[in-house]
Formats: C-alpha cells, sequence, structure tokens
C-alpha cells in the first residue's frame, strides 16, 4: 500500500505566489459581481494591490530560504527571491500601461468587424478581464523561476502562457492581426510545450525521477542513460529557448509582439524573459551543471547565432514594434552568455541585465502606445519621422531606452553588458565576447537609425500626434526612464544586493 | 564620507554640469542670457584649470590632484581621478579653448534645429566629459566618458550642422562605436586578466604592472582593441574617413571642438592606455604604426593640397598632424613623446583659429568652397591677416608655437628611425603648399566678384580670436612653461618602456 504522507508548506515563502492568485481570483469574481462602470478602477486597485502586496511579502521572506518550500516541488532561496522581485517590480510598472483602456478591444469574442463588435464598441464597453488574466500570467511567472520539480515547471509555463495567448489576441485595432498573433502563439507555444513534456518523459526515463534533486543526483553518480539525459536536455531546452525566443526558436516573436496589444507586448516581452531566464539558470546551474560539457556547446552556438541573427535582421525591419522584437532576439542571445557562463558572476550578471532590460522595455513600449493616428497606434517607423519636434520629451525618453538597449555608457544596459559578457569571458568563452561585441555594434546602427529618425528628420504631415499620455502611462516611461538612467550611473546598491543575495539552493 | 575638501578636478567637472542645470531655467527664446551663462560657465571652469596648472608640480610625475571613491566596488570600480604632465596639458588646452569655441561661436546655434539653450547644454556637458576623460585614472571610468563623450557630439552635429549633417553625424558615431566596443572587449579581457591574477581592479597604475604576467598573444590581441579605437579617433589613416564628414557637416564651433580636442583623446589614450598597459604590444607594433603614422602625414597633406571645400582642408590637414603626434610618441624617444604633446596641445589652438577664421569668412560669404574667395586682404585685412598666421602656426613657421612640437617630434624620430623622419619632412614642405596656396588664392591678388562687400570681424570675432593667435605666438617664442610640465613625464613613461634615448653620434675630430 502506498504510504501517503500529508505535504508540509512553507507558507511565508509561498505567500507572494498566493497573493498574486488570490488576486487574480478575486478579479475573477469582480468580474461576474461587480457594475461594469466601476469595474475597471476596482480592478486596478485589485491587481495593484495584490502585486504590491505580494512584493511586501517577498521582502517579509528575505532570509528565509528553504528548499522545501511545498514538499520537494518549490524552492525559495536567494536567486527565486530576486527573480520574483523582478517579476513583480516590472509588473507593477507594466500594470500601469494595461491601465489604458484605449490599446483593447471591447468585446473579444466578437467577430473582426461585425456587427457585434460594432455595437460593442458604441456601447464603449470594457474589457476588464485584462487583470486578472495578467494576474494569472504572473502568478505562473512567480513560480517558474522557484520551481525545483519537472512537473510543477511544466505547470507554471502553463499558467504563464496561457493567460498570455489570450492576452495577445486583445487589441482594439488592427484586429485580425492580434488574433493571428494569438493563434500562432499559441500554435507554436503548445507545440513547445509537447518538447518539454517530451524533455521531462526522457529525464524521468534518465532519473527515474521528476524532482531536480533527483536528476541531479542521477547526473552525478550516471545511470548509463546518457542518451535520456541528451535528449532530455535538448527537448527540455527547446521549449525553455522558445520561450525566450532564441534563435532558431524565435519566429513566432516579431508576429507576436506586433500583433499583440502594444500594453501586452511590454509585459510580456519583459516579464517573461525574466521568468523564462529564471527557469533555465535555475536548471542548467542547478541540475545540469556537471555536464556541461554536453550542453554547452550547443549553447554557445545557439547564443552566437541568436545575437548575430536577431542584430543583422532588426536593421531590415520598418516596424517599430517587429525591430524591438528582434532586438529583444539579440538581447536573448546575450543573456544566454550569463547561462554559459555558468558561474557566481554570470549568474548576478543575468539577474542584473534581466531586471534592466524589462525596466527598459517596459518603458520603449510605453511610448509606443502613445504614437498615433486617428486608426490608433503607428508602428510604422517612416511615420516616426520627426518626432523630436513634435514631442521633445517623448523621443527623448524614447532615445534613451534605445541607448540602454545599444548599450551605451552611463545607462543600465551598458552595466549589464559589461558584467555579462565578463563573466562569459572569465569562464572562458571568448567566442560570445567577441559575438557579442561585434552584434552589439551591429545593433548600435538600428538604434541610432531610429534615433535620426525622430530628431534629424522633418516631420511628416499625415496625422501622426503623439498623445498626452495619461497618468498612468506617464509613471510606467518615468519611472523606467529613471530607473534605466540611475542604474546607469549608480548600479553599486543593486549589484551588491545582488551579490550577497543571489544563490541557489540544491 | 564627506569630502573634506572639494577636489578641483571634481570641481572643474562639476561646474559645467551646474551651467546646465542653470540653463534649463532659462527660457528658451531668450537666447542672449544662454549664452551669457554658457560663457560665464566656461569661463569659470578655464579660470579653475589656470589655477591647477600654476598649482601643479612639474617635477613630479605620480597623478597630482587625485581623488578616489568607490563607484562599483562589486567590479573593483573607482571614481578617481588625478593628472599627470600630459593630463594638465590637455585639460588646460580643453577649459581655454571651450569658451573660446563659445564667444567665437556666439552664433552658432541659430541655423539648428533645437534652440540655443540645447547647443549650449550640449557644449557644457561635452565640457565636463572631455575633462573627465583625460583626468580618469581608473580605466572604466575612462571608457565611460570615452563612450558617453559620443551623445552629445553626436547630437552637436546632427542638429546644428549644415549640409549632409545627419549622415556625418551617423558616420561619426558608428566609427566611434565600432572602435568603442572593441575596446570594450580590450576592457573585458583587462578585468578578467587582471581577476585572474588576484588584483580585480581598473587602477591604471595597479594595471601597468598586468603586462609582467599576460601572455605575448593576449598582449598584443589586448592592445590593438585599444589602439584601433583611438586610431580611429585619432584618426590614423586608413580609419580617418569619418572625419572630413564630420568636419565639413559641423558648425565651426564644433569642429575645434572636435578635432582640436576630442581627437586628442585618440593620442591621448596611446600613450596613457597603450604604452603604459602592454609595452611589450607596443613595441611588437611600432613598426606598423610609424608606418600608418608617415602614410597619415602624407596622405593628409595631398588631400588637402587638392581640397576644394575650406573645412575639409583643414580636416586634412589634421590627418596630417595626427601622423605626426603618433609618430612622436612611438618613436619612443623622450624628445618625440615631448613634441608629441606639445604638438596635441598647439594643434588644439591653430586649428582652433582655422576653423574659427573660416567659419567666419563662410558664414559672410555663405559658401565654404576655396574658389569662392579672393582678395580678400584688401576688404576685410584683420580678418586676413588672422587667418594668415592660423596658417603659418599650421605650417609649423619657426617663431609659433607648433614649430617647436614638429622640430621635437622629428628630432626625436630621427635618432631611432631616420627614414621615417626624412620622409615625414616631406610633410613640412606639403604643409607649405597646401597652407599658402589656399591663401594666395583665397585672400591675395584682386578681389573677386562676391567679396567685395564682405565685413571684417566685428569686436566680437576679435576677442574671440585673440587670445588663441596670442598663445601662438608667445607660446612659438617662449614655450618652455609648457616643456617643464611635460618633460619629466614624457621621460619617465619613455624609460618605463625600457627604453633610453639614442645617444647621438659624435664624430671624432678637432676644433
Amino acid at each position: 500500500m502506498i504510504q501517503f504522507v500529508s505535504p508540509t508548506f512553507d507558507y511565508a515563502a509561498l505567500a507572494p505566489i498566493l497573493i498574486v492568485l488570490g488576486g487574480a481570483v478575486i478579479g475573477v469574481l469582480i468580474e461576474a459581481f461587480v457594475s461594469a462602470n466601476l469595474r475597471s478602477r476596482v480592478q486596478l486597485f485589485t491587481t495593484l494591490a495584490s502585486l504590491i502586496l505580494a512584493l511586501g511579502a517577498l521582502v517579509q521572506a528575505r532570509g528565509k530560504y528553504t528548499s522545501a518550500a511545498a514538499m520537494e516541488a518549490i524552492t525559495f532561496d536567494g536567486a527565486g527571491l530576486l527573480l520574483q522581485g523582478s517579476v513583480l517590480i516590472i509588473s507593477i510598472i507594466a500594470v500601469f500601461l494595461l491601465a489604458d483602456q484605449e490599446n483593447f478591444t471591447a468585446l473579444a469574442s466578437a467577430l473582426p468587424g461585425s456587427d457585434e463588435e460594432r455595437t460593442s464598441l458604441q456601447q464603449s464597453l470594457k474589457i476588464t478581464e485584462v487583470y486578472p488574466l495578467t494576474l494569472f500570467a504572473v502568478a505562473g511567472m512567480l513560480i517558474f523561476p522557484v520551481a525545483t520539480d519537472l512537473v510543477t515547471l511544466f505547470v507554471a509555463l502553463e499558467i504563464l502562457s496561457l493567460p498570455l495567448y489570450l492576452l495577445a489576441g486583445l487589441s482594439r485595432r488592427r484586429r485580425l492581426a492580434s488574433q493571428e498573433a494569438a493563434l500562432k502563439y499559441f500554435l507554436l507555444g503548445a507545440f513547445s510545450s509537447a518538447f518539454f513534456l517530451m524533455g521531462i518523459a526522457y529525464l524521468y526515463g534518465f532519473s527515474s525521477s521528476v524532482s531536480f534533486a533527483g536528476i541531479h543526483a542521477a547526473v552525478v553518480g550516471g545511470t548509463g542513460n546518457d542518451v535520456y539525459l541528451l535528449l532530455g536536455i535538448a527537448f527540455l531546452s527547446i521549449g525553455l529557448l522558445f520561450k525566450v525566443g532564441a534563435v532558431p526558436f524565435h519566429a513566432w516573436s516579431p508576429d507576436v509582439y506586433q500583433g499583440a496589444p502594444t500594453a501586452v507586448t511590454g509585459f510580456m516581452a519583459a516579464a517573461t524573459k525574466v521568468a523564462a531566464f529564471g527557469a533555465m539558470l535555475r536548471i542548467f546551474y542547478v541540475v545540469f551543471a556537471e555536464t556541461y560539457y554536453q550542453w554547452r556547446p550547443a549553447f554557445i552556438a545557439i547564443a552566437v547565432i541568436t545575437m548575430v541573427f536577431g542584430s543583422i535582421v532588426a536593421i531590415t525591419q520598418r516596424d517599430v514594434k517587429r525591430m524591438l522584437a528582434y532586438s529583444s532576439i539579440a538581447h536573448a542571445g546575450f543573456l544566454l552568455a550569463g547561462v554559459i557562463a555558468l558561474s557566481k558572476s554570470g549568474l548576478d550578471a543575468s539577474i542584473f541585465y534581466l531586471f534592466a532590460y524589462g525596466i527598459a522595455t517596459v518603458g520603449a513600449f510605453g511610448v509606443v502606445t502613445l504614437v498615433r493616428d486617428a486608426a490608433g497606434e503607428v508602428t510604422d517607423l517612416n511615420r516616426w519621422s520627426g518626432l523630436g519636434k513634435r514631442s521633445p520629451l517623448v523621443a527623448t525618453a524614447f532615445a534613451g531606452f534605445l541607448l540602454a538597449f545599444a548599450g551605451i555608457p552611463l545607462t543600465s544596459g551598458f552595466i549589464g553588458k559589461f558584467s555579462i559578457f565578463s563573466a562569459a569571458y572569465e569562464s572562458g568563452s571568448t567566442l560570445i565576447l567577441i559575438a557579442g561585441v561585434l552584434s552589439s555594434a551591429i545593433a548600435a546602427f538600428f538604434y541610432i537609425r531610429v534615433i535620426v529618425l525622430m530628431f534629424f528628420n522633418n516631420p511628416v504631415e499625415d496625422g501622426t500626434t503623439v498623445v498626452i499620455p495619461s497618468v498612468y502611462t506617464q509613471t510606467t516611461i518615468i519611472v523606467s526612464a529613471v530607473v534605466t538612467f540611475i542604474l546607469g550611473i549608480y548600479p553599486t546598491p543593486l549589484i551588491d544586493f545582488i551579490q550577497s543575495t543571489a544563490q541557489f539552493l540544491r | 564620507m564627506i569630502p573634506t575638501e572639494l577636489n578641483l578636478l571634481t570641481l572643474s567637472m562639476l561646474l559645467p554640469l551646474i551651467g546646465v542645470a542653470v540653463l534649463a531655467f532659462v527660457p528658451k527664446t531668450n537666447a542672449l542670457l544662454t549664452k551669457q551663462i554658457a560663457l560665464v560657465t566656461t569661463l569659470s571652469v578655464a579660470a579653475v584649470g589656470i589655477y591647477m596648472t600654476v598649482k601643479f608640480e612639474f617635477n613630479n610625475t605620480t597623478f597630482q590632484f587625485v581623488e578616489s571613491r568607490e563607484w562599483i566596488p562589486a567590479f573593483g570600480i573607482n571614481y578617481a581621478l588625478g593628472v599627470d604632465g600630459i593630463a594638465m596639458i590637455l585639460i588646460l588646452m580643453s577649459v581655454l579653448l571651450t569658451p573660446v569655441v563659445v564667444v567665437a561661436g556666439w552664433n552658432e546655434s541659430d541655423g539648428g534645429r533645437w534652440s540655443a539653450k540645447v547647443f549650449y547644454s550640449l557644449i557644457l556637458v561635452l565640457e565636463t566629459m572631455i575633462i573627465g576623460v583625460f583626468a580618469s585614472t581608473d580605466v572604466f571610468l575612462f571608457y565611460v566618458f570615452f563612450e558617453a563623450m559620443l551623445v552629445p557630439v553626436y547630437f552637436l552635429i546632427g542638429g546644428f550642422g549644415s549640409g549632409e549633417r545627419a549622415a556625418a553625424a551617423v558616420k561619426f558615431l558608428l566609427y566611434s562605436l565600432f572602435g568603442g566596443l572593441l575596446m570594450l572587449a580590450s576592457i573585458i579581457g583587462i578585468f578578467v586578466m587582471a581577476t585572474r591574477y588576484g588584483n580585480r581592479t581598473f587602477d591604471i597604475t595597479a594595471l601597468s604592472q598586468l603586462h609582467t604576467v599576460l601572455t605575448p598573444m593576449m598582449e598584443n590581441v589586448l592592445f590593438l582593441g585599444f589602439f584601433i579605437a583611438f586610431a580611429i579617433k585619432a584618426p590614423l589613416w586608413p580609419l580617418h574617413t569619418w572625419l572630413p564628414d564630420a568636419a565639413k557637416s559641423a558648425t565651426p564651433g564644433t569642429s575645434v571642438l572636435l578635432l582640436g580636442i576630442l581627437d586628442k583623446v585618440g593620442t591621448f589614450g596611446m600613450i596613457r592606455y597603450c604604452l603604459t598597459l602592454f609595452p611589450n604590444a607596443s613595441k611588437t607594433f611600432t613598426p606598423i604604426i610609424i608606418t600608418l603614422a608617415v602614410i597619415s602625414i602624407l596622405y593628409g597633406a595631398f588631400l588637402a593640397i587638392g581640397a576644394k571645400d575650406i573645412k575639409r582642408l583643414i580636416a586634412y590637414t589634421s590627418i596630417s598632424h595626427f601622423g605626426f603626434i603618433t609618430l612622436g610618441i612611438f618613436a619612443m624617444t623622450s624628445q618625440g613623446m615631448t613634441g608629441s604633446v606639445l604638438y596635441m596641445f598647439n594643434h588644439g589652438f591653430s586649428t582652433a583659429a582655422l576653423f574659427l577664421v573660416a567659419g567666419h569668412m563662410i558664414s559672410r560669404r555663405k559658401s565654404s568652397t576655396i574658389s569662392d574667395f579672393g582678395g580678400l586682404q584688401r576688404v576685410t585685412p584683420i580678418m586676413a591677416w588672422s587667418f594668415f598666421i592660423a596658417g603659418l602656426s599650421s605650417l609649423a613657421l619657426p617663431g609659433l608655437s607648433s614649430f617647436v612640437s614638429e622640430f621635437l617630434v622629428l628630432v626625436g624620430t630621427f635618432t631611432r628611425y631616420p627614414v621615417a623622419a626624412v620622409i615625414a619632412t616631406f610633410g613640412i614642405v606639403l604643409a607649405a603648399l597646401y597652407i599658402l596656396i589656399p591663401v594666395q588664392r583665397a585672400l591675395h591678388g584682386p578681389t573677386t566678384p562676391g567679396n567685395e562687400n564682405m565685413s571684417d570681424l566685428t569686436l566680437r570675432e576679435k576677442v574671440g580670436i585673440a587670445p588663441v593667435i596670442a598663445i601662438i605666438v608667445v607660446l612659438g617664442f617662449y614655450p618652455s612653461p609648457l616643456l617643464k610640465i611635460i618633460n619629466p613625464i614624457s621621460s619617465q613613461i619613455i624609460s618605463q618602456q625600457g627604453f633610453s634615448d639614442p645617444a647621438p653620434t659624435i664624430s671624432e675630430g678637432k676644433e
């Protein structure tokens, strides 16, 4: 007979996750019971409150690290704290963008162009489901980097992905493109989940365990089934590399970035990266570190291809959201350098990079939501021409984010780039350093091209305007810009904090 | 930690930023007040710079006016400032030239995309970064200024220049960024090597011992990362192609800042970073660099002779002059080194004089083509004389400041590389051509149509140009104060390289 042990939970360590999930459930109830005209305000309040409470709970839990937060399924450690903190902070900033309801369709179930859609727009229905959906996604992102059990990891992956598939389809304008993006994201995401599951199966076959500790023990001890191990690592990696958008698993990202409502794109680009890289770092640092000679060469190749490909293809983009998508592919390549480094400094650098990049990304997409014409957001770069003249402050903010992406000194991007490349080089990857520096040079070209367009070209007279940002969007952009520059000028407190905190518990 | 005493270098870097903060409160329409604030700020920075130079102990070859604070201790990065004789001279040059640019370029911001406020804010921010780049004694801090400096220059060229200004600005920025990223790779290399050998630091003095543990291959690679970045900045043939475009499109004032000051960062970096950090690699590459320097001298001179545009002409002369400076640095003799440093200082002033007077000529004639001018001597004698003197300084006429430095460079080179020195000497002959031909065409002879009603320099323009010409003339006769500052440090750098000056061969004979 099977002995059934009642599970023990460390509620302090789980509190942030539980609070966010609770907030999401309350959000669903609000959809059902609160009157329509109050709903969006109540939802915004609930969402922000649960995120901030979760952050508070996370601060409270600092130092109470345990590898058995929920039996063996969740490990709450220093690195987990930092990653969860990054996800929460980025989400809080991004939620302000979601608060601008202008960006979302009024009735998601209505067919594009149908009468139903027209009446829903006339009734000015508001789609407030975005808030609970976002909270569910955040909860998944909180679990993903702390899961230490492949099944929990998979569940977290699905919790974070499913709401994002939905959110991608909610754009108010260009609804067909938006729905196409959602479908594409969903299908390819499901495909990669299948690979991921396959990887889990192989790893179970290899080690007869799904917990990280069990697999790690098998990796160290050896089971004679090395083929299963290799296949398991490969399939698992495909699932993870898909989420971060590394080449050759990147095909979804430009379309999804472009089609999804910009506010969602910003949240997705920033927070998903943190969660997915967090999980990747944990898996490769904790479980597969000893067998690095088997996966590192492949990862170096993927990192180099991702950096170079992302940078080169970005040059040809004529759409600002697609350009940012390819730029994020290039950044995924830079971040892989942190996984490859497989050292304490690599971990520190990756966490700093993820946080800095996430903040700047949310800010940049915040600016994109502001440039509009009568039909909605204008993402065609040609029509951004002369933006600096129309709206110097907005253009300057965007230029600042681009300089941060390019890694110019005195922005957070430079410190991130320096630390991650030096970590990679420290562990012997000269190739990563050279490829990284060269693709940064290529990438600089298209960032600068946008700056030229905004500042040195004359405005086009076709009705493109910069709307006066709402208080919410202003908050997002200002906070992101300030953080980006402070981290560039005086990053010491954050770096020291990361250095003293970032540890994986096995 | 509260600073008990404000460091003068930090002060000189803070003042322009305070100026920018004040400018932020000036209404956009009040251009005059903007300019006055910018002038007062740059003059006060110049006063601090002069005070530092006076206080500078010239026999002391260690860093002076030092300040060091932790910046990012996790990577061993400090906010560390200090100057040796070379840095002192270059800071002095920079802080003297900036107010000159403000005065002489009083109306330069008018043709820009943005207001005067933006123009002068950019110049002030740039001044802070220039001082920072010369004063850093931490390699990382240096790099931060080195790269961040590009941003204000980029906007100065692209926003306030003329003609194909946006394209020129982008070309400048991409070239510089490319070099900068190579240097970043080298800096990461240094950082990792220093960590591996137990001293996680970016302090230049500590790092100057790093070469003793590097493999020759590693040292060469790291050296190249730095050298290519500096060769782009300086600029050395064949990495110079961004310069003529940038100089043609920028306003004259910006060109002065760019060619007169910023490009010196390249040659300064060769001395401070290439020679100090990688002495063995420097020796390995010396033959190649000397060759490139000689090619630059002749190539720049030939193109200058052929130039039809007055701003491009000045840019090409600078390529030639930077060839001389690089030649002097890598000749590895103390005369060559001293000559090069003095050359940097003088080149700053003679280029400034040329660009500023040329700028006045161009703004009056509304053309920068040399053949559009003619017989200016009769119409505008003061402007013509100023241009003439600036030109003579550029061709290193004895009695003017640049003669001393060019002579020292050639003498210093001759003792070790006689062939290179002899070939380089042709550069002097060519210099006479590229200066005197345009002087003859534009200034002398009958006044050509279109130039009859040109007005001479105004009082403001005279005030702007006079100090520059005064410095050129005075230093020509009496360069010893500067030489006293430069000599000790250049001898020390040369001896650190393990070189001694070759003894002159004396032929035996009776008097």
